[in-house]
């Protein structure tokens, strides 16, 4: 798709004719008696990638973890409205919280790599959803490695402890061990705001070739880094959508004056 | 001794900038400053050195007076009457065998026990907040305490002193020991490792089991290889539990000896053997919980 082929969205989110993995239809979140989303309407098209700016505390990485109901982990915290996906709406409570996770996968602002081997922290995720013989397993983890640019780097220690790797090539181990498990949707929270500007450029370029296949939502601080990857960028501001749309309109001629002074930076 | 060190540090500084003087002096603020500074470094290097000192005379009397006793036949001979040539095997043997029956009781129920703490019971559960006091009180409660309750617990009702009720004994004593250090090992493994977890669709069990659990095994090892310790030189709660024994016996139901107990017994009797042995019992414990500590200081470095 060209950003031309978006650029009639509407201001309410809706996004134009093409495929939509995630729907959110006027979404609320509450951290216990703190109101963090108001009606959030906003489309994800499939194989797209959508950043989601705003200041600190404008409800981004909130409505990233919505997405892949990790909130759930925490009583108290608790979302209302709808999230549609392949059909359902997985805020029912009926929705089997580990399937979901397995096809909507996420990756951290800090990475984390978990106390094992490299071959097993991939392993580890796909263990949990199929069952793979050594040599199919070797292949998964070999190509996941391959396409997060990993494996040349590391192909002679994949049984070495993955804590050994520098941060840029732990937080690629991160993002290929998300995509082993072979999901549909990946949530990136700031994932390279911990990097620096080398594996920032790996991990952003990995993100073009990545949606091809992926639909992917980036939460970052970054204005270059959305101006540069994104296809589409929502404007949040205190638990509001502000405005979205595409990228190229978003930074040269924003329809709110409120995104203006924040991608100009006189605010935020 | 230190007033010199800071006159001529500053005349050192004077000579080598030469131009202007004045800049470099330090005021008398900073000079008092310095000087407060080198005593209180002294205090503190002084109290370190005490403390090193005590330890290294304890040491040293235990070596320069068990190490005498220490032979092949004080490792395989039982204890016997004073003259007759008896050895510390039944009380090495004894201690073996209560600690270790005792830490495969505490070790399962303190980390489940911890795990339960750090992973369901977060601030807010008051049963939880329960479990940690009593977890508390119980790790500054007195030994010889513990004693008494599984005297009354496991001695008295079946008439006779046990190795079991010794087991009993050391492992209450150690269970909350391997709670605490379980639970605050897991509290330091990060949110976002249980998150990692959960967001590639891992189970709370297994996020809990494979990656908190594994990222702080060394922590948690090391809470038990220190409570094993701690049980290994306990006097108090075996005298009314699991008695001591003259001869060699591998029964729990039965009294057993124990080194502490051995120590206990012979260090004050009037036989000059039976002394000997205790000092080399001392030797033996000493070395024994110094090993366990060395252990752990190396596994932990790794």
């Amino acid at each position: 798709m060209t950003p031309a082929s978006m650029s009639s969205t509407e201001p309410s989110g809706k996004a134009p004719a093409q495929d939509v993995a995630l729907a959110v239809r006027d979404l609320n979140f509450h951290y216990g008696s703190h109101h963090a989303l108001h009606g959030i309407s906003l489309d994800f098209p499939a194989r797209c990638v959508t950043a989601m700016i705003g200041p600190s505390g404008c409800g981004k990485s909130t409505l990233l973890r919505v997405f892949n109901k990790i909130y759930a982990l925490y009583p108290g915290q608790r979302a209302t409205g709808e999230v549609m996906f392949d059909g359902r709406n997985i805020l029912d409570d009926s929705i089997n919280l580990d399937m979901l996770r397995s096809r909507i996968g996420m990756v951290f602002q800090k990475p984390t790599p978990f106390p094992m081997s490299i071959y097993d922290n991939i392993a580890f995720g796909v263990r949990l959803h199929e069952k793979l013989d050594r040599t199919e397993m070797d292949e998964r983890v070999q190509d996941v490695l391959t396409r997060v640019a990993l494996w040349n780097e590391v192909r002679d220690r994949l049984n070495a402890p993955a804590t050994g790797l520098s941060g840029g090539q732990q937080q690629r181990l991160c993002i290929a061990r998300s995509i082993a498990t072979r999901p549909e949707v990946l949530l990136l929270d700031e994932p390279t705001s911990a990097l620096d500007p080398i594996s920032t450029a790996r991990i952003e370029e990995l993100l073009d070739e990545l949606k091809e296949e992926f639909t992917i939502a980036i939460v970052t601080h970054n204005m270059q880094q959305a101006a540069r990857c994104a296809d589409r960028v929502a404007f949040f501001y205190l638990g509001r959508l502000v405005e979205v749309d595409t990228a190229d309109r978003i930074f040269t001629n924003p329809r709110e004056k409120q995104t203006q002074d924040y991608i100009t930076g006189r605010f935020g | 001794m230190t007033a010199p060190v800071i006159s001529s540090a500053s005349a050192g500084k004077e000579g080598s900038t030469g131009s202007e003087p004045g800049q470099w002096r330090p005021s008398r603020k900073a000079m008092r400053r310095q000087l407060l500074d080198y005593v209180a470094t002294g205090v503190s290097i002084a109290a370190g050195s005490i403390l090193l000192l005590v330890l290294a005379s304890i040491l040293w009397t235990l070596l320069s007076r068990g190490l005498v006793g220490l032979s092949w036949a004080t490792l395989t001979h039982k204890m016997g009457p004073p003259g007759s040539g008896g050895g510390l095997a039944n009380a090495i043997v004894g201690s073996v065998l209560q600690t270790g029956l005792a830490l495969l009781m505490a070790a399962p129920v303190g980390l489940m026990c911890g795990i339960y703490l750090s992973e369901y019971g977060r601030k807010g559960n008051h049963f939880a907040s329960a479990v940690r006091f009593v977890a508390d009180m119980l790790m500054s409660a007195p030994s010889i305490l513990i004693g008494l309750f599984i005297y009354q617990l496991f001695v008295v009702p079946f008439g006779h002193f046990s190795g079991f009720a010794g087991a009993v004994a050391l492992a209450v004593l150690a269970l909350p020991l391997i709670v605490r250090t379980t639970e605050d090992m897991l509290r330091l493994v990060p949110t976002a490792m249980r998150e990692a977890g959960a967001a590639l669709g891992a189970a709370r069990w297994r996020v809990i089991l494979f990656l908190c659990l594994r990222s702080a095994r060394k922590g948690v090892t090391t809470g038990i290889l220190l409570a094993l310790a701690r049980m290994g030189g306990e006097t108090a709660p075996l005298l009314f539990t699991s008695l001591g024994n003259q001869t060699m016996s591998t029964d729990m139901t039965r009294p057993m000896a124990s080194l502490p107990i051995a120590i206990y017994q012979y260090a004050g009797a009037s036989y000059e053997d039976w002394v000997q042995l205790a000092w080399t019992g001392a030797l033996l414990v000493t070395f024994g919980v110094l090993i366990i500590n060395i252990t752990v200081r190396l596994s932990s470095r790794h």
